[in-house]
């Protein structure tokens, strides 16, 4: 029972570590996309 | 030789792609029929804005649910025990690790023969979720070695390679981001960045065969040509996340190409205020 236990914590690791890179990674993408379209604009004069 | 000196048309907007290859007469091939329509920044754009959210929104969907089903209904492995619902995170991200430089590495062939203008930011937009996915699959498989093989890391040939892997997108991050800064200076960083790309992608061969090659705790792969080891209970979930992870790797890629693109058009409006 104990070894379906620390078996668990791993598991946990893994998909949160796995969740949130991939998050991050989207986050981190579409914030970058707006402010750097946002700069053209502003450039743009728009 | 200066291409990227072509990524700011005098007249202020992309009418085509022979805008972009204006300043580089006399070099590469003429763009395959198919690729033409493809070589308009403008054209992209406008494909760009409706189809990355969708990739996002339907990748997102997709990895989230198989995910929690694989977490929730699969049952645990008989060897493996509840560490096989790693599989759902670490396969996935192993595949798009190397996917994502064999983008680099045809991107790289196409921009250095055929001079398409978009190759090179299709690269430069797949290395950083290329190198996050492959730290992923490093970290990932390394928390799942320790209940399964007792040690966090062997220096065996999968998991040697596949380190090597996310040194080559640190360098190819590094070397693309100088030959951005030398844009102006037109000192043909961005060739120098495709032939990396290409010379890289010997590695994704070695990777692969790496566990045939030789002797490893790895276990030898689980799913090849139309074959696969692994049972239906296991295998749907795990084809659905990775197509749900691909989905996710090709919006991540489409926004940061329209970042770059953004930027570009930003430093040849500074550009053109600055010399007038």
């Amino acid at each position: 029972m104990r070894e379906g236990l620390q078996q668990w914590d791993y598991v946990l690791a893994a998909v949160a570590i796995g969740v949130i890179g991939t998050l991050l990674l989207v986050g981190w993408s579409l914030v970058g996309m707006a402010r750097a379209e946002r700069r053209r604009d502003k450039v743009r004069g728009k | 030789m200066v291409p990227t000196i072509a990524l700011a048309p005098a007249s202020g907007k992309w009418q085509s792609a022979r805008d972009w290859r204006r300043g580089s007469p006399g070099e590469g091939f003429d763009l395959p029929a198919p690729m033409h329509g493809f070589a308009n920044p403008a054209r992209f754009l406008r494909m760009a804005r409706w189809l990355m959210p969708l990739l996002l929104v339907s990748g997102l969907l997709l990895s989230l649910g198989a995910v929690l089903y694989g977490m929730l209904v699969v049952p645990p492995d008989r060897l493996m025990g509840e560490t096989v619902r790693i599989l759902y995170i670490h396969v996935p991200a192993a595949w798009l690790g190397m996917a994502g430089w064999s983008t680099i590495a045809i991107a790289s062939l196409v921009e250095l023969v055929w001079r398409h203008p978009l190759a090179a930011i299709a690269g430069r937009a797949a290395a950083v979720p290329g190198a996050m996915f492959t730290a992923i699959c490093l970290i990932t498989g390394s928390i799942w070695a320790r209940p399964t093989w007792g040690t966090w890391w062997v220096w065996d040939g999968r998991l040697t390679s596949y380190l090597v892997l996310l040194f080559l997108y640190f360098g190819y991050i590094a070397l693309s981001g100088a030959a951005q800064r030398d844009m102006v200076s037109g000192s043909g960083g961005n060739r120098i960045t495709a032939i990396f790309g290409l010379v890289g992608a010997i590695n994704i061969p070695i990777i692969n065969r790496s566990v045939v090659w030789w002797n490893s705790l790895h276990q030898p792969p689980s799913i090849t040509a139309g074959k696969s080891s692994i049972d239906g209970t296991f295998l749907w979930p795990l084809l659905i996340a990775a197509l749900g992870f691909s989905l996710i790797f090709g919006g991540v890629v489409l926004a940061r190409m329209r970042m770059l693109l953004a930027d570009i058009q930003a430093e040849a409006r500074l550009r053109r205020k600055a010399l007038a």
